[in-house]
């Protein structure tokens, strides 16, 4: 891989991305951590810009790190007296440190070229093969009306769209039933 | 240009560090953001593959945004929990709430 | 540019990034220093307003007033307080006056330029404005005090929500446009202003755009006289100076968004031919808009908070769902006109279509405030009948004049 301004932003934002994700879970300070995890989230989204998911990216920013994180800032901030725990993580931390390493080495032995068994030559392409080979011409500007097709016609995602929705109103409801202050 | 395999690895490596933290955080609010970090890695994934392996088909991506939908329900209904059980035991810690425990 | 650089000797690919940060430093830099002007307008409109006659001392009518105050904030101690926790303190208002400028990459400013053409244009400026409340809630936990806390909380409230109406508006433009380039909304406008098919949803847009920025009659988010600036009270100097000229540029940038989006951007008579004149164009729409926005602010008094919420969720929200309902079912019905010929013969064939999508907007909106107008006279007949005493009592008595005779004000109940 040499280094073009396109790798170089792949490295910035996947920096981004694993340096809040591991802040997250060993920040003390859980204002902190909720912070980093904006950091990883904003870091996500420049990776949706360079697959060309520009409509993703700006999902990303407005639901995740607009509604998601700032819902959880809220909550920290509610239940802040009980913020100074002694210890963050728990005793069986040694054990959850094992098992993540078994999981992200099994993990890249499957899908890197490190490991023997790469399945196939594609995990290696880049985008201007795929390019070639499909003839998508201008991606970032056909895929935004493609998702809305994709979520309005019958052939495409109607039905699972309006269970999401059913879905949301219903947590929706159930998180106000749950959060209310008095039962009577 | 970017190989395939490194998104891949990115997204393997949030994935295990939200493992890691929910199997070991001892607040409950942390555990939510590392359940967060997983789901994410799921759809840089999800993305990733769209675009490098079937750029025509679009299921990759509204996949992904249902995971949104679906991420913003979780975390809407798990604080709503955390609140409710802070008001009642004044507590976030998730080994203290232990009344379901035989 | 790139040419430029080409010829310096520079390579290709450094060349074209160079060229977009010079590019992109230019346009923020001639945006950033736009609050200059627009803080002397507002200072001295307000004075007119409050029959004052406003700054006046630095240079002609006050105008170097705002450089003034520039350099007495550059040279400002930066007030550190003990307890602050740093790294959200000092980051908060650089990330409120970078959220602020990223807006300005999507603003066409004349039919050729525009920092970049997204295709999620109008999505975008929805994302970036998002930042501005996470820089808030970090000043406000940052600061450590109790005000500041305070002031965070309303503004997570208050911004999350009038993000609905706000969102559910901004849908209407992109729907009739088919499109969520910022340049595909104004492109859309050439026959008739946005503003003419959707003129309820151009106000509820406005409100809840006032509401976002955090303006009278929505500041609570400061709220000087109860929460002594709410979020921004630990902060002094540079800092503070960031905060204040974000809300400016803020305040100015969304009469700009809503100049394109509803008032046809830089659409005019020869704009096309000559792109100076579009940027003329929308600089005057923009001020217009933007004195209908400081003559809310000099004239209304502040909500109290919850009816702002009730404000929203009540009516706003219920509100925009039903036009945005109504509008999106005329325009399906409504046949497509042919828009091939000249602009007379286009306005003419657009015509039916506009009048119908407008009339339908004003019937929701008048309907609305005609169940708001029954619903208050409602309440006010009940608390009426809650009082049952009808005797009249002195509020306050003055202190006996010169001729022994006290004067009293009375109130009667239900007044």
């Amino acid at each position: 891989m040499e280094l073009t301004w396109e790798s170089l932003a792949f490295l910035i934002f996947s920096a981004m991305t694993l340096g809040g994700g591991f802040a997250v879970v060993t920040q003390r300070n859980l204002f902190h951590a909720a912070l980093f995890l904006m950091l990883s989230l904003f870091g996500t989204a420049g990776l949706f810009v360079l697959l060309v998911a520009p409509f993703l990216a700006a999902v990303q920013v407005l639901v995740y790190i607009g509604a998601i994180a700032i819902l959880i800032l809220f909550a920290i901030m509610l239940t802040r007296r009980i913020m100074g725990l002694e210890t963050t993580l728990n005793s069986q931390w040694p054990v959850a440190l094992i098992t993540m390493v078994i999981l992200f080495v099994s993990l890249l032995l499957v899908l890197t070229p490190l490991g023997d068994n790469v399945s196939g030559e594609r995990l290696n392409a880049t985008f201007t093969e795929i390019d070639k080979e499909s003839e998508v011409s201008d991606v970032s500007f056909t895929t935004v009306a493609a998702i809305g097709e994709a979520f309005s016609t019958r052939n495409g995602f109607v039905l699972p769209f309006e269970i999401v929705s059913l879905l949301l109103t219903a947590a929706l409801i159930g998180a106000i039933v749950v959060a209310r202050e008095d039962e009577a | 240009m970017v190989p395939l395999w490194m998104f891949l690895m990115v997204s393997a490596g949030l994935f295990s560090l939200g493992v890691f933290g929910v199997l070991s955080r001892r607040n409950a609010i942390a555990i939510l953001m590392s359940v967060e970090l997983m789901l994410n890695a799921a759809n840089i994934n999800l993305v990733a593959f769209w675009r490098y392996l079937n750029p025509d088909n679009i299921a990759g991506q509204v996949f992904a945004a249902f995971v949104f939908a679906v991420a913003a329900g979780e975390a809407a209904v798990g604080l709503a929990l955390i609140l409710a059980i802070y008001r009642n035991r004044q507590t976030v810690i998730v080994e203290d709430v232990n009344l379901m425990k035989w | 540019m790139k040419d430029i650089l080409l010829d310096l000797g520079l390579a290709d690919g450094l060349a074209a990034v160079l060229a977009n940060v010079i590019g992109a430093g230019m346009l923020a830099t001639i945006f950033l220093l736009i609050p200059i002007f627009t803080i002397w307008v507002e200072r001295k409109l307000a004075a007119r307003f409050q029959n004052r006659i406003g700054p006046n001392r630095a240079g002609p009518l006050g105008l170097l007033q705002s450089f003034a105050d520039v350099i007495k904030l550059l040279g400002k101690e930066m007030i550190f307080p003990r307890h602050v926790d740093v790294v959200p303190y000092v980051l908060a208002p650089v990330i409120m006056v970078s959220a602020v400028v990223l807006i300005v990459a999507v603003i066409p400013l004349a039919p050729t330029i525009i920092g970049t053409d997204l295709s999620i244009g109008a999505l975008y400026f929805i994302a970036v404005s998002s930042f501005t409340t996470i820089s808030v809630v970090m000043a406000g936990w940052g600061s450590n005090n109790k005000y500041a806390l305070l002031g965070a909380f309303r503004t997570v409230a208050q911004l999350v929500s009038y993000e609905i109406p706000m969102v559910f508006m901004l849908l209407l433009p992109v729907m009739l446009a088919g499109s969520m380039s910022m340049m595909g909304i104004v492109e859309f406008q050439s026959n008739y202003w946005m503003i003419f098919y959707l003129p309820t949803a151009a106000i509820i847009f406005l409100a809840s755009n006032i509401a976002e920025i955090g303006r009278a009659p929505f500041d609570l988010i400061e709220a000087e006289s109860e929460l002594v600036a709410g979020y921004m009270i630990e902060y002094s100097a540079m800092p503070f100076a960031m905060f204040y000229l974000a809300e400016f540029l803020h305040a100015f940038l969304v009469a700009v968004i809503f100049s394109v989006l509803f008032l046809g951007g830089w659409q005019g008579p020869f704009a096309e031919d000559l792109p100076v004149l579009g940027i003329l164009y929308l600089t005057v729409k923009t001020f217009i808009v933007y004195f209908g926005m400081m003559w809310v602010r000099m004239t209304l008094p502040r909500f109290r908070i919850d009816h702002m919420m009730a404000f929203n969720w009540k009516f706003l929200v219920p509100l925009s769902i039903v036009q945005l309902l109504v509008a999106a079912f005329i325009w399906k019905i409504m046949p497509e006109p042919d828009l091939t010929g000249n602009l007379i013969e286009r306005w003419v064939n657009e015509f039916p279509r506009m009048a119908v999508m407008g009339i339908s907007g004003l019937v929701v909106g008048y309907a609305s405030l005609v169940m708001l107008r029954n619903y208050a006279s409602q309440q006010r007949k009940h608390i009426l009948s809650l009082t049952t005493t009808t005797q009249t009592y002195p509020l306050a008595v003055s202190p006996t004049p010169a001729t022994g005779q006290s004067s009293v004000i009375v109130v009667t109940p239900g007044d």
